[in-house]
């Protein structure tokens, strides 16, 4: 097959695309590999080939109720930064650090260790993910209430808001607004523990309401002077660095006491001013107002659709799809899950015009590799484990999503800048690094950074699969495990030739496979089997269809 | 919070390269440099190199209002972050106005006549969000209109019809523009696609692979498999443009170190001596967003904004003189923008918060230097909603840029920004006809007044019409359009045209007069028993 052959038709006209049947109806259609994936590939970090086998063992129901589960925290990062001539004096090494007190005289080296720690942590806990939505969702949210640590400069708030995410990510969204109003790392960030009544600032009452809840909607129309009242009753809150773990605390003495007019927006509500320790009280009612309005609920399910389904809500999908679900989450007393149910066992999620057309993530290109190729991220070395869970974390930072590190408190471009969305994380710079990962990935070297490395074992895949001495199936189902879409005979045909080049026919592919399986530790076999299959999953990661999940 | 760079360094401290310095010689081959040379240089294309300063950057204290100092001073405005006086910049025959002690680099240039200050740039009715603001300053559109194509996408998709199909093509190989580490889509979004390309690191001059061809389904999956492809077949041969005209420029000025800016200027400068016909760039630099700790307490000349705009000034310097060196300077125009000013009075945190209308600057050896507009007008009485009246609208910037550096006709000017914007004069070239000192001395000649002031019930505002066009508006301290007073064509000779207080609840407002070309806004105080 000549490859330049395929170069020549390659300018695609663009076609006003077709939208799926915008239903929440329960979907009754066939439920096998290809549904499985999908729903795999949405709901976690890539699709693993074993957790694609027991879930096609199930029902569509079942298989959702799984995925709905809230899986445990787990232990916190720790000291691996430190060395005996310099110690930490808060955290012996090997300890965690997160309940440190905040210590000024600390070496500055160690502050951003232990954020570079953080986040290397978080990262290792996304590729280390149970088969259920926890580690997906709570990125979700992450993106959502986004900070960033870079700002934050405090790991020990940093891992404190994880674990407020982690922890309230399936469950009530009104009450895990009310605790990220207080959080640790949400203060500093948007400067809530320098709210005044002398002076408000009004940098997180602005963004709960344009980010966090009504949204910017065309039907939201908060005022400037519902952002004042909202920074007012905001006063007050300050952190408590000298406590471990490290706290917020109400400062009732900062705190503006008088009445807080909204505006017709919010049914021209007052709030009346509290006194003394009482006045931190008045969060819970603002809180309260912001998600009796409608736009809240709607603001909240436009985003989980354009995280999980695809970024194009037109007014079908507005009126069939965004309103009920948010109807739901108003019935639901603001409990994420019942939403996420309605939304992922429906009709509109398994119909065929929605597979397949979310353009990966950073984070679901790398994870999801690792995962789906049971890459070995695994190290005794506690240090060399920390490394490696870093160098994914940097992986991902040069293809624009550096993990808690948000560019802007509105989260990543492709999540809500219009009209581009997903499209951003494709741009000539990033789509030339995914295909740097993919050839070097696929090296006998690996990617590798002092003496750790990330590499593809190809024989460990194929091995999985059903009939990987039969060249053409072995290609298919490569090609269904990690594009889950069917490709033409002459695509598979190309595929193949990466197997079976300078063979005479594809009986020599087989005879190899066979003599390999036999004689495994014949060097000789194994790396003419190794070279092969590295060439073609090298091929295969780097066409457009392996970026789209 | 703080915009930062697209390139960030990440968890175990590895910091991603940048740009395209270091890259091995054996990453792109011999055929692509012949190309370029077959391509001859074409010197007579203009190139404008936008620098989007992020995070909303505090215009009063970077062209400061030096007659306006005492009341900046004073306790209920900004005494906690004002600039020392004796530390401020002077301009040469500006007497009213300064720079920030950090920007020693535009003053040089202002001095060298290669700098213009635009003040106080902004729109009616003014967004404080990041997010909106950006998309407004980016799309070009009114504050509430949501328009999902850039100024600069329309422009090009105007003179590139028809992109991305059949491009890159014999006639047009480069990129039409190019963010160099930065990323701010909608502005290069045109009418089908994405106008530009994403350069931060050097793998893009790798080995671009070949792609398998099944059709593109009709549905949302189908779309994005196109624009992948799309993307992958554009960068395979841009990127070769690029390394090309990278390789055969070289760098002439010394750039400051440690700064980002400066770096990927000096790619600019580069690949534009090396014949690369790209005619928009972007840089950003981030941070402006400085709720906190903008100044040094006790040190107020330094801080998180000093060194932001120090890096500025020198990074633009450098590159000046590069393109200078290289006998470039002649082609090139540089522009700052940000998504908003901050407000009048600063906050207990040694911050500011969002605000309205601030300073842009264009700088070349082709602007017409000096100040357009008047010194800002700071109220008696100042509440922390007051904010800066806007005097020119952004989108007159970009017209004139259009108009008088790109040299398109003021019909096509009017589609890309999408109706007709009064023209500056910013550029002196050969589609330019005002001078900058007769524009502020026609803008005086309005001798605008409003009378008496404060308002209780009525008052008139006086003016000397030229026979032109008229758009008379009220706008409140936060920049909101209160009232349109008037609209229409005046007759030559003084006006005198009523403003009433409806009842309006008593603070600080502006009239803004414009007319024809000109402009003029004036305080006003409304007082309401």
């Amino acid at each position: 097959m000549n490859r330049t052959d395929f170069l020549n038709s390659w300018r695609q006209k663009q076609a006003v695309s077709m939208p799926p049947t915008a239903s929440l109806d329960p979907y009754v259609g066939p439920w096998n590999e290809k549904q499985a994936i999908h729903l795999l590939r949405r709901l976690t970090f890539g699709a693993k080939k074993t957790d694609v086998d027991t879930l096609v063992s199930k029902s569509m129901s079942q298989a959702v109720d799984q995925l709905l589960v809230l899986d445990t925290i787990p232990a916190p990062p720790v000291n691996i930064y430190s060395t005996p001539a310099s110690p930490d004096p808060d955290v012996p090494y090997g300890q965690t650090f997160v309940n440190a007190p905040v210590n000024t005289t600390l070496n500055p080296l160690y502050y951003q260790a232990r954020t570079d720690v953080f986040k290397a942590w978080w990262t290792g806990n996304i590729i280390n993910q149970k088969t259920n939505i926890t580690e997906k969702l709570t990125f979700f949210w992450h993106n959502h209430f986004a900070v960033e640590a870079d700002e934050v400069q405090i790991a020990q708030g940093m891992y404190f808001y994880y674990k407020l995410l982690r922890e309230n990510c399936l469950g009530e969204i009104r009450n895990l607004t009310i605790l990220m109003s207080k959080n640790i790392a949400m203060l500093r960030y948007l400067n809530g523990y320098l709210n005044t009544k002398t002076s408000p600032d009004e940098n997180y009452g602005r963004e709960l309401q344009e980010l966090f809840t009504v949204g910017k909607g065309l039907d939201s129309h908060y005022t400037e002077d519902d952002v004042k009242a909202a920074a007012r009753i905001l006063t007050g809150f300050r952190i408590n660095i000298f406590s471990s773990p490290i706290t917020y605390f109400f400062l009732f003495t900062d705190h503006d006491t008088s009445t807080k007019q909204f505006s017709s927006f919010y049914g021209n509500k007052k709030i009346a001013g509290r006194l003394f320790e009482d006045g931190e009280n008045e969060l819970n009612q603002l809180v309260n107002m912001l998600f009796d309005n409608t736009e809240t609920a709607r603001h909240i399910c436009r985003k989980i659709y354009q995280f999980f389904v695809y970024y194009e809500i037109n007014n079908d999908i507005e009126i069939n799809v965004i309103r009920p679900l948010a109807e739901l989450f108003k019935q639901s007393n603001f409990q994420i899950k019942p939403v996420l149910e309605k939304l992922f066992k429906s009709q509109h999620f398994y119909d065929a015009a929605s597979i397949g057309c979310v353009i990966k993530s950073p984070l679901d290109y790398s994870v999801g590799m690792i995962r789906e190729f049971d890459i070995n991220t695994v190290n005794a070395d506690l240090v060399k484990q920390y490394q490696t869970w870093g160098l994914v974390t940097v992986l991902n930072a040069y293809q624009g999503l550096n993990l808690a590190d948000p560019p802007i408190v509105s989260g990543w471009q492709a999540w809500y800048q219009s009209p581009q969305f997903h499209e951003i994380w494709i741009n000539a710079d990033t789509l030339a690094n995914r295909n740097r990962v993919a050839e070097n990935i696929n090296s006998s070297k690996g990617i590798s950074s002092a003496d750790i490395s990330l590499k593809i074992d190809p024989i460990l895949f194929v091995s999985k699969l059903k009939k990987p001495e039969n060249a053409t199936e072995c290609v298919k189902e490569c090609v269904k495990y990690l594009y889950n879409i069917d490709l033409s005979d002459t695509s598979i045909v190309y595929f193949k030739s990466f197997l079976v080049t300078g063979f005479p026919d594809d009986s020599y592919w087989s005879s190899l496979w066979f003599d390999y399986l036999e004689t495994p530790n014949d060097l000789t076999l194994r790396n003419a089997v190794v070279t092969r299959l590295s060439s073609l999953f090298r091929e295969i990661m780097s066409q457009a269809e392996y970026h789209l999940s | 919070m703080k915009r930062r760079n697209f390139i960030q360094t990440a968890a175990t401290g590895v910091v991603v390269p940048t740009l395209l310095q270091g890259i091995p010689m054996n990453a792109y081959s011999n055929n692509s440099i012949l190309d370029a040379l077959v391509n001859p240089t074409v010197d007579t294309d203009h190139v404008c190199v936008m620098i989007y300063l992020g995070g909303g950057n505090d215009g009063l204290n970077t062209l400061i209002p030096l007659d306006k100092y005492a009341r900046l001073s004073a306790a209920d405005a900004r005494t906690k972050i004002m600039i020392p006086q004796n530390e401020i910049l002077s301009l040469s025959g500006v007497p009213n106005t300064g720079l920030h002690p950090a920007m020693s680099g535009f003053k040089i240039l202002f001095e060298e006549k290669k700098l213009n200050a635009i003040q106080s740039v902004g729109y009616p009715t003014p967004n404080f969000s990041h997010f909106r603001a950006t998309d407004i300053w980016t799309s070009a559109s009114d504050s509430n209109q949501v328009i999902d194509t850039g100024w600069v996408g329309r422009y090009l998709n105007q003179e590139y019809p028809g992109f991305p199909a059949n491009y890159p093509n014999a006639q047009n190989p480069d990129p039409l523009a190019i963010q160099v580490g930065a990323n701010l889509p909608l502005l290069f979004q045109g009418q089908n696609a994405q106008m530009s390309m994403n350069v931060s690191n050097t793998d893009i001059f790798g080995a671009w692979p070949q792609g398998i061809n099944d059709p593109a389904p009709n549905n949302p999956f189908g779309k994005e498999l196109s624009y992948i492809r799309t993307i992958s077949r554009q960068s395979k041969s841009y990127a070769d443009k690029l390394i090309a005209a990278f390789l055969k420029g070289n760098n002439l000025a010394n750039y400051p170190t440690g700064n980002y800016l400066a770096d990927t200027l000096k790619v600019i400068a580069r690949v534009i001596k090396g014949g690369l016909k790209t005619r928009m760039y972007l840089v950003s630099l981030g941070g402006f967003d400085t709720h906190a700790n903008q100044v040094v307490d006790g040190n107020k000349s330094q801080g998180t904004h000093a060194t932001l705009l120090r890096n500025l000034s020198e990074a633009v310097l450098a590159f000046q003189r590069d393109l200078e060196m290289m006998s470039l300077d002649q082609r090139v125009l540089g522009m700052t923008f940000s998504e908003f000013g901050r407000r009048i009075k600063s906050n207990d945190s040694l911050g500011t918060d969002h605000g309205a209308a601030a300073p842009m600057f264009l700088f070349g050896s082709k602007v017409q230097s000096g100040v357009i507009g008047n010194s800002p007008q700071i109220p008696a009485t100042l509440t922390e909603n007051d904010n800066l009246p806007m005097q020119y609208d952004f989108r007159s910037v970009y017209a004139s840029v259009l108009k008088d550096w790109f040299c398109i006709s003021q019909q096509s000017t009017d589609q890309v920004l999408l109706r007709n914007f009064q023209n500056l004069p910013l550029i002196k070239n050969e589609c330019s006809t005002v001078d900058i000192d007769d524009f502020n001395q026609k803008q005086n000649a309005l001798q605008m007044s409003v009378y008496p002031n404060p308002v209780v019930h009525f008052a008139k505002i006086n003016f000397q019409s030229s026979n032109a066009k008229t758009s008379i508006c009220l706008f409140d301290s936060l920049g909101r359009l209160v009232k349109t007073i008037y609209e229409g064509r005046l007759s030559e000779g003084a006006k005198s045209i009523s403003l009433e207080n409806e009842n309006y609840k008593s603070g600080n407002y502006y009239i803004r007069v414009q007319h024809g070309d000109v402009q003029q806004t004036e305080l006003v105080q409304m007082i309401t028993e």
